[in-house]
């Protein structure tokens, strides 16, 4: 059909790609009968996994220190934290933190706002590269598809500083390049990134605009692993484009869909802290404070650690929670594990 | 044949939507600073200039700031290449070869699904005495958990029967590893080496937070103290003629681009590597 295929290895998605991590599925039985042939002793088993300890002893220690450590420090949000007495000086205040963090004047619109921008940013997230997959496969062009490829997905390697650089000159309602274009056309200028009706969609227009060249990339490779001669035998029965897309295409690619959305889940209540953070301003607060920048304008700018820390930890709950539960309906519905 | 022509101009409009803010930005960049404060320049500079980019290269903060980052990728990368590595190969082994595999598994996945959270993560940093050092950059984000997943993918696609005729052969592990497994791996290794660099390159909130001394800052840290500051007086010349010239809007175009072009020059290249590793790091494993 197309270079798509370069070689044995680039096939689709495997079903058990996480699930897989922990089953050795490839030469369990092999391993048994070669352990048979050698009669390998416990004590020798143990010599020839030495090297493997070996391997992992840095990574394992700086994963005690640096990810199971903050989990440890947690425990400030059960605390009236205080600096100079340090995690076991503080005094324990129970569930304090968290009451203060319900009865925060905010807290309410801060949820909302952080999952409506996620969600919109999932949701789109899926629809925009799929999409462009979908009208890219089509060009048969190789240069053009290739330089289209590779220019639409240059925002997505470019920091949120560097983008919101360019963001708040392009969108600036005096000077930007946007509103101009609106002026010529009649229309008033929009604040995009001051108004606080129109930032969250600024926000997730931004956000598919950097990101959806990567899923593009990717959702390309998962077509072009759909077998040919689909498509041939449908052609046969006499369907046509849009019927093919929907019964051959979209369910060849729906392991890769199905992965990315519960690897995005983890992400679900990230709204996006680096990009909100360099695009927001006091007057947006309303509509585009999320999680992530509450705990950071509570924790380092007003030093309230224990509520930061609560908030944090709350977060992190509800996301673990999500993520078991849309593994399990993952499971059922299309009988795939990704964890 | 009409949805031929609208798929091309439609495609066209998405790459040009891509690439229309970096070209606006490099014409800002050489243009005058009435001529970008007066909103004429869209994508080619209007009364051309060379002064912004004068400004960047005198200005000593920001090529510090560069030489930091530069200096942050030479140190980050490779340690994270390692980590990487040295976690993916025993995490590939069958449960017959390695025991223990499964808890050391469930040991790095749960670190993805779980964390503490920006105060203790600090906290941690700081009790470590690595707040304020270029290791505080470095070390914390080591074990790129994410990464591994991907190698590791990739290292139980490679065929059984490389590894056993080697360890017929008394090879150890060690041996199988650099021998064999790095060799073939050469394509994964690239995409997770171009992850790396990217995060690091990218990665401002860190330095940020971690840094007390501003002259520390790496140099996206740098660009997002002055570029998202709506400050208009922190611009600082010597020169009143260069003042007359550029203003706080194309010298920071000029910034923001002279920190996009080691990304820009890279990544195109890199696209091989990029798709064919993510895409082989999926199959059945």
């Amino acid at each position: 059909m197309n270079g798509g295929r370069s070689d044995l290895r680039v096939d689709q998605w495997s079903q058990k790609r996480f699930a897989g991590l922990f089953k050795g599925v490839r030469s369990d039985s092999k391993d048994r009968s070669m352990e048979a042939a050698m009669q390998t002793t416990g004590k020798q088993k143990l010599k020839r996994e030495i090297p493997l300890y070996v391997m992992l002893m840095p990574a394992v220690i700086i994963t005690v220190i640096y990810s199971y450590g903050p989990m440890v420090g947690t425990s400030i949000a059960f605390q009236r934290f205080l600096p100079g007495k340090g995690l076991f000086g503080s005094p324990f205040t129970g569930l304090d933190n968290f009451l203060y963090m319900f009865k925060m004047p905010n807290i309410l619109s801060v949820i909302y706002n952080t999952v409506f921008i996620s969600l919109m940013k999932m949701v789109l997230g899926i629809i925009v590269p799929v999409t462009s997959a979908l009208l890219l496969n089509e060009v048969v062009h190789t240069t053009y598809k290739r330089v289209v490829q590779t220019i639409i997905y240059l925002p997505y390697f470019l920091s949120w500083v560097i983008l919101s650089g360019i963001l708040i000159t392009i969108l600036s309602p005096s000077e930007g390049v946007v509103n101009q274009l609106l002026g010529y056309l009649g229309v008033e200028p929009i604040f995009f990134l001051g108004d606080e009706r129109i930032f969250p969609y600024t926000i997730v227009a931004t956000d598919i605009w950097k990101n959806f060249g990567f899923g593009t990339i990717v959702y390309l490779s998962a077509l072009t692993s759909i077998d040919p001669n689909l498509y041939e035998a449908s052609v046969i029965d006499g369907a046509n484009r849009w019927q093919q897309t929907k019964h051959i295409t979209l369910p060849g690619i729906s392991t890769t869909i199905i992965l990315l959305s519960v690897l995005s889940m983890s992400n679900i209540l990230n709204a996006g802290f680096e990009q909100i953070f360099n695009l927001y301003s006091p007057t947006v607060y309303k509509t585009g404070d999320i999680i992530d920048t509450l705990v950071y304008r509570t924790g380092i700018q007003n030093y309230q650690f224990g509520v930061a820390t609560a908030v944090g930890l709350m977060k992190s709950l509800v996301v673990l929670i999500l993520i078991a539960v849309s593994n399990k309906a993952a499971e059922k519905i299309a009988g795939y594990r990704v964890f | 044949m009409i949805f031929l022509i609208f798929n091309y101009a439609f495609l066209f409009i998405l790459a040009a939507l891509c690439i229309f803010p970096v070209l606006h930005v490099l014409a800002l960049s050489f243009s005058s600073s009435t001529a970008a404060s007066s909103g004429r320049v869209v994508i080619i500079p209007v009364e051309f200039t060379l002064k912004s980019y004068e400004y960047v290269v005198q200005n000593s903060s920001f090529l510090r700031a560069f030489c930091i980052s530069l200096y942050r990728v030479a140190l980050g990368v490779p340690i994270n290449i390692l980590m990487t590595i040295m976690v993916a190969y025993p995490l590939s082994r069958t449960k017959a070869q390695f025991r223990a595999k499964g808890y050391f598994t469930w040991f790095f996945l749960i670190t993805i699904l779980f964390g503490g959270g920006l105060i203790p993560w600090y906290m941690v940093i700081n009790e470590t005495g690595l707040l304020d050092s270029i290791w505080a950059l470095v070390i914390p984000g080591a074990v790129p958990v994410f990464n591994i997943i991907l190698l590791i993918n990739y290292f139980r696609s490679i065929p059984a029967e490389l590894e056993e005729a080697a360890y017929m052969d008394g090879a150890g592990h060690w041996r199988i590893l650099w021998s064999i497994f790095l060799p073939i791996s050469i394509p994964t290794l690239a995409t997770i080496t171009l992850f790396s660099l990217l995060n690091h390159w990218n990665s401002w909130f860190d330095g940020l937070i971690l840094m007390n001394n501003t002259d520390k800052y790496p140099l996206q840290s740098y660009l997002q103290t002055i570029v998202i500051n709506r400050d208009p007086n922190t611009i600082t010349v010597r020169d009143l003629d260069l003042l007359k010239i550029v203003n706080e809007r194309t010298t920071k175009s000029a910034q923001l681009f002279v920190a996009m072009i080691p990304i820009i020059c890279v990544y195109p290249f890199l696209q091989k590597y990029f798709t064919t590793g993510l895409v082989v790091g999926s199959i059945k494993g």
